[in-house]
């Protein structure tokens, strides 16, 4: 394990980050596979992996969903690493008892995994191949969620920018529109089409749509924003395409949330008038919201380990928001671009680290003493046994916490455990 | 390629983990990528460890496959040793690992630690979960057992003594079977040597040989290991899994004749037989039962369900592959064909067809069954986090006997209740989908139809709709097969009472 821990200055912001190799007590991409199957319905993902792939898929929410979701594992057993003409043809066998299964299906995502990355199981040609043979009607593309690739929520952004190629282009004479990028629960779109509508900005669209079938156009008239830290992918290829990224923190709060508008505003120059009428309401019942929790949270260090990416963004909500103070916000990979607006807003002196050495960052956890630790649910119970109160940062990919009318819920998730800590006498 | 939704085995590295995490001592350097740590929750969150498993992952990512993984793994191990001063290292590879061919064991002993190495080879394009608990603890066994002769273990010559072999980490209700098991011989007076893998270390395992037998727990864990004391050390092992009352009188009787002691008397402490035969249970008489769930617990449930509940046993069947002998065995005694299988769809088309009273199955068929509005109690592994419950709920023993009775038997519409259904079916309260009032709502399932060729006159339609709903699925089905095979187009009233009383029988 290199002992490679540098300080290093970061560009666009002046901080140093401490990057760590080690243990990654962390998800692998294939998670995202468990919102990302219920966000677009009529998408089937089919991880081409191991058992140990199926395993980790039923058991990464910390619990079994045993709805019959769209989403499986084709096993690859032994018969199929002796060659790899046997392994293709089973892999058609699967997909032909799937499509044959599932007629509801639109979209099969062919998900690549440690094992077909190492056994260099070619998916791209696969789904190329598939895509002419299945079944008519359904499209067959594929993405890598393998762990020695990509960590956690950069499954999301592989799934997303394999969609990319397949948005229709824009039309030559088609408006100037605006493009929101990432999975976000179905409550948050709807209100955030409702504050663009005021703020008279659209066409609006969101990636992915709610239907793989329905997917957005984009071209040089498309504006993009981010609503996830962990997109860099996507938004790479969205340029390609000639998108334009409209640079903005993350809207989570009600500043990070007004920031993110404003950004889309100023892209086209709505009015500062008309910016406030259409936002006021709404960020005065987030600060509402929020100011709730703030007597509970001001003061309270916290450490972040590292999970989804967007442990950046959380940090400064509950820094700039609610007056906590963050220790150390570790983050499995730290996109200086699409996090510069963010990065100017955490307080000075804050600790970053990249990357993880799991059992070194618990040395710098225990001794730091945080009043609340954010984590992953292999370290929250120990943690707690030894009397450290924790977060599942979990939650926070799997709860709506985007936007103003969320922005007091995303304050309780940070309370509840020390609210908990408070009311037992056991 | 085999096409799964849901698994009932992990891989068999968590197999190992499962050893590894219940003993005392052990360390596992695992190579794998990151990711594979995801089975670290299983043990915090579903068992509510307040201790991480005692495991260290290499965590190799894309950019080191062309470089140097061998090197990481020896770094890795090196550090796992200083960190945690271990009494032992096992190490092994998880499935990528397997296909990079480090030698995990090899590289380890390069390192020259001054603890034993324990490399463990898990095929995880072959074998499972269990199968990687049993290899890991037959390994350990081996390594440390095997130091000594078999000679140079004196007997204790006093007291007639046992192994407990089988208890593991996320195991279902291992802790508290291991109290009841501890507490039977202690009322035998056989004393306990070692317990393993719960809550050993690697130096109690180098005192297994000195027990005068051992009690195999379970099979799927500790067969292969109890196997290998049997030929070294001459140690018989037991054959009785005590889950039920005749099953832990007979484990008793097989005890007394191991440890060479008069057989206990024939007092039985379960509260089991007298429930079983006091009035109110007669409703239980021939309850139609599906049961499935690892080898042990499958066969064993069925026995007692049998015997000692009065229930029909329709179906039986496990995941266990490598029991399959043994099941099928069980299930002609029941006169059933054993289902060996570890597709959960093929298992709930089974439960589809069979239309059980009750299920006793895994956390998959008690979702199966609450599909199809079936009553279920859970059995077997997988586990979930309810099958840890706060109260000791052991499976064996008297006390096991009673947890049985209790959670097979209220899952069950209660006897007059059943009746009064029946009688006022026009009783708003007992309106559709009234289920017994004790569970909450369930719904009825939808069947599949038997076929376009029949059609229901209104009037019949009507009748069907007087049947309570808990069985009116299955009233459906019978009298459209019963019309179907007799080629009658419409069924009537007359053809539903028809098939009733041919399905009567």
């Amino acid at each position: 394990m290199s002992a490679a821990a540098t300080a290093l200055r970061a560009p666009g912001a002046e901080r140093p980050v401490l990057r760590e190799r080690g243990q990654r007590e962390v998800f692998c991409g294939l998670t995202g596979i468990v919102w990302l199957h219920r966000k677009m319905r009529d998408a089937f993902f089919l991880v081409v992996g191991s058992r140990t792939c199926a395993h980790l898929l039923q058991s990464a929410a910390g619990v079994m969903i045993f709805a019959e979701p769209r989403f499986a594992t084709a096993i690859i057993d032994e018969r199929d690493l002796a060659g790899m003409a046997d392994a293709n043809a089973e892999l058609d066998r699967v997909v032909a008892r799937l499509l044959e299964r599932r007629p509801d299906i639109g979209l099969l995502f062919l998900v690549g995994s440690c094992p077909s990355e190492v056994i260099k199981l070619d998916l791209a040609r696969a789904a190329k191949r598939l895509d002419r043979t299945a079944s008519p009607g359904v499209r067959v593309l594929h993405y890598s969620g393998s762990g020695i690739e990509t960590t956690f929520t950069q499954g999301e952004d592989a799934c997303l920018a394999a969609l990319v190629p397949e948005m229709p282009a824009e039309a030559p004479e088609a408006p100037r529109s605006l493009l929101v990028v990432g999975a976000l629960a179905e409550v948050v779109e709807d209100q955030m089409r409702r504050v663009f509508a005021a703020l008279g900005i659209g066409p609006v669209r969101f990636l992915p749509p709610r239907l793989a079938a329905e997917l957005p156009p984009v071209g040089p008239r498309t504006d993009f924003l981010l609503a996830q830290p962990f997109l860099a992918e996507t938004a790479r290829v969205l340029e390609e395409r000639g998108a334009t990224r409209i640079g903005a923190p993350f809207p989570l709060g009600a500043e990070g949330t007004t920031l993110w508008l404003r950004a889309a505003a100023d892209a086209w120059g709505v009015p500062p008038a008309r910016f406030r009428e259409a936002t006021a309401a709404g960020e005065k019942r987030a600060r509402e919201a929020v100011g709730r929790h703030r007597a509970a949270l001001a003061g309270q260090r916290v450490f972040f380990f590292p999970d989804s990416q967007l442990e950046i963004p959380m940090a400064r909500f509950l820094a700039r928001e609610l007056g906590m103070e963050p220790i150390e916000v570790g983050t499995p990979y730290l996109h200086r671009q699409h996090l510069a607006e963010e990065l100017e807003l955490l307080p000075a002196g804050t600790a970053l680290s990249e990357g993880q050495h799991v059992e070194r960052q618990l040395d710098r956890c225990r001794a730091a003493k945080p009043d609340l630790v954010v984590c992953g649910l292999g370290l929250a119970n120990p943690l707690e046994a030894e009397g450290i109160a924790t977060k599942w940062s979990i939650e926070l990919v799997f709860t709506p916490v985007q936007g103003y009318d969320q922005a007091g819920d995303l304050a309780a998730l940070f309370t509840r455990p020390l609210d908990r800590r408070a009311r037992l006498r056991v | 390629m085999q096409l799964a939704l849901w698994t009932y085995e992990g891989p068999p590295h968590v197999g190992a983990m499962r050893v590894a995490a219940a003993m005392e001592g052990v360390h596992y350097v695992l190579h794998a990528p990151q990711g594979d740590t995801y089975a670290d929750l299983l043990f915090t969150m579903i068992e509510r460890s307040g201790k991480r498993p005692p495991v260290t992952y290499t965590t190799f990512q894309a950019r080191d496959l062309g470089g140097d993984t061998a090197e990481l793994f020896k770094a890795t191990a090196l550090d796992a040793w200083e960190r945690f001063r271990p009494q032992a290292l096992l190490v092994g590879s998880s499935c990528t690992a397997e296909l990079i061919q480090d030698d995990p064991g090899g590289l380890a002993r390069a390192l020259g630690l001054p603890v034993p190495v324990v490399p463990v080879e898990l095929p995880a394009y072959q074998k499972k979960e269990n199968w990687g608990a049993a290899e890991t603890f037959y390994q350990l066994v081996r390594a440390f057992a095997g130091s000594r002769g078999a000679d140079d273990a004196p007997r204790t010559g006093g007291k007639p003594s046992c192994n407990i072999l089988g208890p593991t980490a996320l195991g279902f209700r291992h802790r508290d079977d291991l109290i009841e098991v501890r507490a039977m011989l202690d009322r035998l007076g056989v004393a306990v040597n070692v317990v393993a893998p719960l809550g050993a270390s690697p130096a109690d395992l180098t005192r297994l040989g000195e027990a005068d037998f051992n009690v195999v727990l379970y099979p799927e864990v500790a067969g292969q290991a109890a196997r290998w004391l049997e030929r070294n050390f001459r140690q018989p092992a037991t054959r009785t899994v005590p889950i039920g009352v005749g099953a832990t009188r007979d484990f008793m009787a097989e005890v007394a004749a191991l440890a060479g002691i008069d057989a206990p008397p024939d007092e039985d402490p379960s509260r089991l037989p007298w429930y079983s035969r006091s009035v109110d249970s007669t409703y239980l008489t021939g309850k139609r039962v599906f049961v499935f769930g690892d080898a042990t617990h499958a066969v064993a449930a069925a026995r007692v369900a049998r015997d000692e509940l009065g229930f029909a046993v329709v179906g039986l069947g496990t995941y266990s592959r490598e029991f399959a002998r043994e099941v099928r065995e069980a299930a002609r005694g029941h006169g059933v064909e054993a289902l060996i299988a570890d597709d959960y769809l093929d298992v709930e088309q089974q439960i589809a067809e069979l239309r059980p009273d009750l299920v006793l199955g895994t956390q998959m068929e008690r979702h199966v069954a609450k599909k199809h509005g079936i009553p279920c109690a859970v059995i077997s592994a997988p586990v979930h986090v309810q099958d840890f419950p706060a109260r000791h709920s052991p499976q064996m023993g008297a006390e096991g006997a009673n947890v049985l009775f209790d959670t097979w038997v209220h899952p069950l519409m209660m006897g007059l209740e059943e009746h009064l259904l029946g009688m006022f079916r026009d009783d708003p309260e007992f309106g559709e989908g009234a289920a017994p009032s004790h569970l909450g709502a369930a719904v009825e399932a939808p069947l599949p139809a038997v076929g376009d060729a029949v059609g229901w006159a209104a009037d019949a339609e009507q009748e069907l709709r007087k049947i309570p709903f808990f069985v009116r699925g299955k009233a459906r089905r019978n009298t459209e097969r019963f019309a179907l095979e007799r080629g009658v187009g419409t069924i009537t009233v007359e053809t539903l009472y028809d098939a009733k009383a041919h399905y009567a029988r």
